[in-house]
């Protein structure tokens, strides 16, 4: 019944034929870690968030004189609002966690090396729409650090010569945020930026298995194949990484409750406190931080003593992410057989790149200003240093097959 | 890897604890509130009490009335009784399904005071227990302000001091001490009562640990419940994970 039924959709939509390509004839190799369990818990929380927001936004009025009282009528008045709107806060934190962790990932194992660019670059382009998606998602609140923060970063924009102020203009649709940016804000994030997501998630996972996945030997497993074409140490995705990937999602699930349940504030972290005081164009907080995913980037930029320059600095720390490819050169794929050189850079890398993100949270004092510039000029150092060192890297063999 | 691993942790430790010290320098010390969620006897008093002071002139309005009663164990007819002092323009009492507004024209208000009056719905989260705590403990009489009072934790504050008939009137006494950058400092040493009020220093501090407590509940009513809820999901995911460990395990068996 159920087979003669797959015949007649089969003869007319290749749906047996994307979930061989796709699940149970992708072979992926056997020795994936706890670090490949980010890319499908991304996936997952894309779709938490698009469940979630769906039902937000039957409840949320994208108005400036009844926005913030929406969201604290999804608290208290709709059924399980609370519920449904602290998955969505505490999901745009996880979902750059998982994101940080996965980028991290292929920072370490070589995967966004050769034959991999675009898996790279749709990955770069998925992480640079999450941030936009994130921004804008923030003004919706409608409280002080929505609006400050907001105001503060398209203010930026100011800082570029001659389309600069238009360009601010034209973004908030008005001389300050209000309600206009509000609402193109909300017409962004819940329209436009998810189109956009998906179309890149599909393109990062269509060009995953068009050349495969790497693992943590940095080994290609195509080049060994069976007599039957399938690569000796590749197992199906599906069942083994299937079952695997439902452990990682339930301990992730686990961490998330916690989150959710217990700190949906996340100490002021997730959930700002000056954001539960409506916005008031006329009362500025006494300080302005982005949310934690932002605030390395925020650090760069509060470096740099010209705003122009510091935002030019702002944006080159993340175009610079996007060169990668071409900046590494070490041919030998995987941290565990690469030289002394990389090692070094790599854990100096994430050092400035987690200190910088604490510092983006804290006051510009003099002292910590000085530390933003100490560790700004190590990230950017780590690709230079990586641009000169990777070519004549003194590594290690790496072996045929995957052993272990 | 494991090297890499102590090395990030120990910078995060590091400049987390530098950032702890940043928090809690400067801005005035802060006495810990007393609240506690299940003690539903102090949060009525602590809804009585908001009702028949706040909300006069500040709006709770994201809260209705009823939600309190539902939350607290009241019946409509002793919310009602209760909390409700206002009527609407049919001259009938406020019903116990609308939201808690308030009476005062904010128009007026904003002539009255020189500023707008805060909504009170969610100020517990934005500003936290303990500074509502101190704050409404920690009026003493300053002259050269409109109202002859200022405030420790709210300097220049525009609200007058609503609650002295209950405290009493205090006067602030300052020490002088040298800062260490040689110019004198005016630090705040200790409060002494100039004229009683209609409760003790101890029933006053109950009262307002009370209303702190209630204004708590009421910027997250969900507290609670989302907290049980919690660790029914926990329970579950963890028995779950269990399960979905062994499946992994025969599966993986013939992968070697």
């Amino acid at each position: 019944m159920f087979k003669s039924l797959m015949t007649w959709v089969d003869d007319r939509f290749p749906a047996t034929k994307m979930w061989n390509e796709h699940l149970a004839e992708y072979y992926a190799p056997k020795n994936f870690n706890f670090w490949y369990f980010f890319g499908s818990l991304a996936l997952l929380v894309l779709v938490i968030q698009i469940i979630s927001g769906i039902f937000l936004t039957m409840h949320y009025k994208p108005d400036g004189a009844m926005a913030f009282a929406s969201v604290e009528y999804i608290m208290r008045d709709v059924p399980y609002g609370w519920l449904i709107r602290y998955i969505h806060s505490t999901g745009a934190t996880a979902f750059f966690v998982v994101v940080y962790l996965h980028m991290f990932r292929g920072l370490m194992y070589g995967s966004f090396k050769k034959p991999r660019e675009l898996v790279w670059l749709f990955g770069m382009f998925i992480y640079l729409a999450l941030m936009a998606e994130a921004f804008m998602g923030y003004l919706l609140p409608w409280g002080q650090m929505s609006f400050w923060g907001a105001q503060v970063i398209i203010s930026l924009f100011g800082a570029l010569p001659i389309i600069g102020e238009p360009l601010t203009l034209w973004i908030r649709g008005d001389f300050v945020i209000s309600d206009a940016t509000l609402n193109r804000f909300f017409a962004l994030h819940v329209i436009a930026l998810p189109i956009v997501l998906l179309g890149l998630v599909v393109a990062h996972i269509i060009a995953l298995h068009e050349v495969g996945s790497n693992n943590p030997e940095g080994i290609e497993i195509k080049k060994h194949k069976d007599e039957n074409g399938i690569p000796l140490d590749g197992i199906p995705f599906h069942p083994y990484y299937s079952v695997k990937d439902i452990v990682g999602v339930i301990v992730f699930l686990m961490f998330f409750s916690l989150v959710l349940f217990f700190a949906p504030e996340g100490g002021g972290y997730l959930l700002e406190h000056a954001n539960f005081i409506p916005s008031d164009p006329l009362k500025t907080p006494e300080h302005i931080a982005p949310v934690w995913y932002f605030t390395p980037f925020y650090a760069i930029l509060r470096a740099v003593p010209d705003k122009l320059m510091g935002v030019i600095a702002m944006g080159g720390a993340i175009v610079v992410l996007f060169l990668l490819p071409w900046i590494d050169q070490c041919k030998v794929k995987s941290v565990r057989y690469r030289g002394l050189s990389f090692k070094i850079l790599l854990a100096v890398f994430v050092i400035s790149f987690v200190a910088l993100g604490r510092l983006g949270m804290l006051p510009a004092t003099p002292f910590l200003t000085l530390l933003s510039q100490i560790f700004s000029v190590l990230y950017f150092g780590f690709f230079i240093a990586l641009y000169f060192t990777s070519k004549n890297e003194k590594t290690k063999p790496v072996p045929e097959r995957i052993t272990k | 890897m494991r090297r890499l691993l102590t090395v990030i942790l120990l910078a995060i430790s590091t400049l987390s604890v530098s950032g702890f010290v940043m928090a809690s320098a400067g801005g005035v010390h802060l006495d810990h509130a007393p609240g506690d969620l299940t003690d539903t006897e102090s949060l009525k008093r602590g809804a009585q009490a908001f009702a028949n002071n706040c909300l006069s002139c500040h709006a709770a309005d994201y809260m209705r009335y009823n939600r309190i009663g539902k939350d607290l164990g009241w019946t409509d007819v002793e919310v009602a009784e209760k909390l409700i002092n206002t009527r609407g323009a049919d001259g009938e009492q406020t019903k116990v399904g609308q939201l808690m507004k308030v009476a005062m024209d904010n128009d007026y208000a904003q002539v009255a005071f020189g500023t707008k009056i805060p909504g009170l719905t969610v100020i517990a989260r934005a500003k936290g227990a303990d500074w509502l705590y101190t704050y409404l403990r920690t009026f003493y009489l300053d002259d050269s302000r409109p109202s002859g009072m200022n405030n420790l934790a709210f300097p220049d504050v525009g609200m007058p001091h609503v609650l002295w008939e209950k405290q009493g009137l205090q006067k602030a006494v300052f020490k002088t001490e040298m800062g260490t950058d040689g110019n004198e400092k005016h630090i705040f040493d200790k409060m002494e009562i100039v004229q009683a009020g209609t409760m003790s220093v101890e029933e006053y501090d109950i009262y307002v640990g009370d209303l702190v407590n209630f204004m708590v509940y009421m910027g997250e009513p969900v507290q609670l419940e989302r907290r049980s809820m919690g660790k029914y999901v926990l329970i579950f995911l963890f028995i779950f994970a269990i399960v979905a460990y062994m499946l992994k395990k025969e599966y993986w068996k013939d992968v070697h």
